[in-house]
């Protein structure tokens, strides 16, 4: 339903243990809340956490201390096996560097979440088959990823996030390694699952530009998120 | 499901990668190429002997008169010999008679399926005028000489009537042919033939002529001298030397059911306490084919494990191979590993995948290993002049092995790989 609380975070803190001497406390204590719908950016310079704090909303990292709720499942007290199937139902990946598997076609990237989820073959290609649609590479759709362009690549890569219908799309610098044109495409595609689909988006940047296009801006500074303002919520014009 | 995607994507990824691919299975295309290669010539070599003995005969037992021993003395230099009566011909009295063996067939009509019986008459010679042909006169039964599996080129074998009624009729070789025939195997048909047989001679009707196997008999003489076997029934034989039927050693067939060995000796049990039991100087033994084949059988199979042995090395070699590059191939593709975590695969997919890989690669090494394999025992095979039969056992030994392998070597990468953590993953470049 719009509304219900897909994040919920509250006093998330992230130590490493390089030795017993050596505590490193990376996040401090970070509450976070994400409504469906929401398209929310988390904005911060390099080393102040940004990455540390998407690891954890994916589901790839457990906080040292606090609560996450993810779409009311508690994650902290998962087990690895637990972790795949949240990470593989309820986050959608989009990462900087596509992270396509090579060897295998684009078709085949965007079936690996179904996969993994254990859809049959013919329902899974189906629907691969819809997702390349809506993002424009029916076309291309049979191609390794390597005889791809960067922002064909990062479509697929989208496909390929939508593909389990997750809670949320996790998209770490979607656009950090494309052209102006083809980085405002991809961008183009998230508004577009926004306000169409009505998907709940977490852009993780450190460009305030792209941050403003979003509907909430959070940033990040030194392991605490340090302001809260309102974006745009749609492309500039 | 999943296990067949795999399957596909390992078989894309070794595509992919051909030529380290094939360095790497190269142990263990070695490894199962020489063990089928082995298996196969060791396969055809016993193949074609078991053939080659059931034809001379391998459920066939040679029954014969033999010297009691009564004790045996060694000497200082190991001479072993035996004592009492040195050599002692027998006679007429010692001689097996067609009586016990009727009495034999009697007894074990399930297990006596024939005797082979046959009477030497000797060397002779056959003469036509000016024209001759050297041969030796043998009397055989009808169970003998279908045993010795003539290749009639003209006329027929004896009838039973011929048998029964000790007719002069005679079966002449081709070479026998060549010399009084002009060669012409069919104008010998019906021909009454003169042979001088110890100062006198003998008159026999040729009813057929079989051809003559040179290569089963080493001749040093021409052809036209080599002295070939003329048959003539197995009466007309005794009644030629004037005696009555009876042998110093004879073959006995058995069926193909019984156990030869357990036979041999209830045959001879047979004979010694019920016929020669108060016979001071002779008793009844027995030999078999089958005793030589269980120890050439063995022989072989010593062989072939030394030899597999030395493969099982080459495999453990291979089976390394494939760990080290999985490793490799693991550590490459860290980053993919790392995705497919993110998309949400669990440990153990990640786990079956590389397991998948791993055997992939093996399973396609053994059957190239296979193929070389049987090719080169085929034509080893055929270069020894044996009949190649491929090891099935072999072959299927082959798959399942390198199967195992792969499983065996691919689970530690496969393992490593399974626990990798996704954020390090990830990161890695």
């Amino acid at each position: 339903m719009k509304g219900d609380i897909i994040i919920d975070a509250k006093g998330i803190i992230k130590r490493y243990y390089i030795g017993q001497p050596n505590e490193l406390e990376i996040l401090h204590g970070i509450d976070l809340l994400v409504r469906e719908g929401e398209f929310v950016a988390i904005v911060g310079a390099s080393g102040s956490g940004k990455s540390t704090l998407m690891n954890i909303i994916g589901v790839l990292d457990k906080p040292t201390e606090g609560r996450y709720l993810l779409d009311t499942v508690d994650v902290v007290a998962a087990k690895d096996k637990e972790l795949s199937e949240i990470r593989n139902q309820k986050i959608g990946f989009v990462f900087q560097t596509y992270n396509l598997v090579s060897r295998t076609s684009a078709l085949k990237n965007v079936e690996l979440p179904m996969l993994y989820a254990g859809m049959k073959s013919g329902a899974r290609r189906k629907r691969a088959k819809e997702l390349m649609g809506l993002v424009g590479m029916e076309e291309r759709m049979h191609h390794n990823p390597d005889e791809l362009s960067g922002g064909q690549k990062q479509r697929v890569a989208i496909a390929r996030a939508m593909a389990n219908d997750p809670a949320i799309i996790l998209a770490d610098e979607p656009t950090g390694a494309l052209d102006t044109k083809t980085g405002r495409m991809v961008m183009d595609i998230f508004h577009r699952l926004h306000l169409e689909q009505g998907k709940t988006i977490v852009l993780i940047t450190h460009s305030p530009e792209l941050a403003e296009e979003t509907e909430r801006i959070l940033t990040l500074s030194d392991g605490m998120i340090i302001g809260e303002r309102r974006g745009l919520g749609h492309a500039p014009i | 499901m999943l296990l067949f995607e795999n399957f596909l994507l390992a078989l894309s990824g070794l595509r992919a990668n051909k030529m380290r691919s094939i360095l790497t299975m190269l142990g263990i295309i070695i490894g199962i190429a020489s063990v089928i290669a082995i298996m196969t010539v060791g396969n055809s070599m016993s193949g074609s002997i078991t053939a080659s003995m059931s034809n001379m005969g391998a459920s066939n037992i040679t029954v014969g008169l033999s010297q009691i021993s009564t004790s045996t003395e060694v000497t200082q230099s190991g001479m072993r010999f035996n004592r009492g009566p040195r050599y002692t011909q027998y006679s007429d009295d010692d001689l097996i008679t067609e009586e016990m063996l009727n009495e034999l067939q009697k007894t074990y009509p399930e297990d006596v399926t024939g005797f082979l019986l046959d009477k030497s008459v000797g060397s002779a010679q056959a003469k036509d005028g000016q024209l001759y042909a050297n041969i030796s006169i043998t009397g055989a039964n009808q169970t003998s000489i279908e045993n010795d599996d003539l290749t009639i080129l003209a006329g027929r074998l004896f009838t039973d009537r011929d048998q029964d009624e000790a007719k002069k009729v005679c079966i002449v070789s081709d070479y026998f042919c060549n010399n009084l025939f002009n060669g012409n195997v069919d104008a010998a048909l019906g021909k009454e033939i003169s042979v001088l047989l110890s100062g006198k001679y003998c008159h026999y009707t040729v009813v057929g002529v079989y051809e003559y196997d040179a290569s089963s008999n080493f001749s040093s003489s021409s052809e036209e001298d080599t002295s070939t076997t003329l048959y003539i029934p197995l009466l007309t034989a005794f009644n030629q030397v004037h005696e009555d039927p009876a042998y110093s050693q004879l073959t006995l067939t058995s069926s193909a059911t019984t156990d030869v060995n357990t036979f041999m000796s209830t045959v001879e049990d047979f004979f010694n306490s019920k016929y020669y039991r108060k016979n001071e100087s002779f008793e009844v033994s027995c030999s078999s084919l089958t005793s030589l084949l269980e120890e050439m059988t063995s022989m072989m199979s010593t062989i072939s494990l030394a030899i597999s042995f030395i493969a099982g090395i080459s495999l453990l070699v291979g089976g390394i191979g494939v760990m080290n590059i999985m490793l490799v191939s693991i550590q490459e593709r860290t980053k993919e590993i790392g995705t497919r975590k993110a998309l949400g695969a669990t440990n153990a997919s990640i786990r079956t995948q590389f397991i998948v890989e791993a055997i992939v690669l093996c399973l396609v090494g053994g059957f190239l290993g296979i193929a070389i394999g049987c090719a080169i025992g085929v034509f080893a095979a055929h270069q020894m002049g044996y009949d190649a039969y491929p090891s099935m056992g072999g072959i299927i030994f082959s798959v399942v092995f390198s199967m195992a392998i792969g499983v065996f070597f691919g689970y530690y990468p496969a393992n490593k790989a399974a626990k990798m953590n996704p954020v390090e993953a990830l990161r890695y470049e």
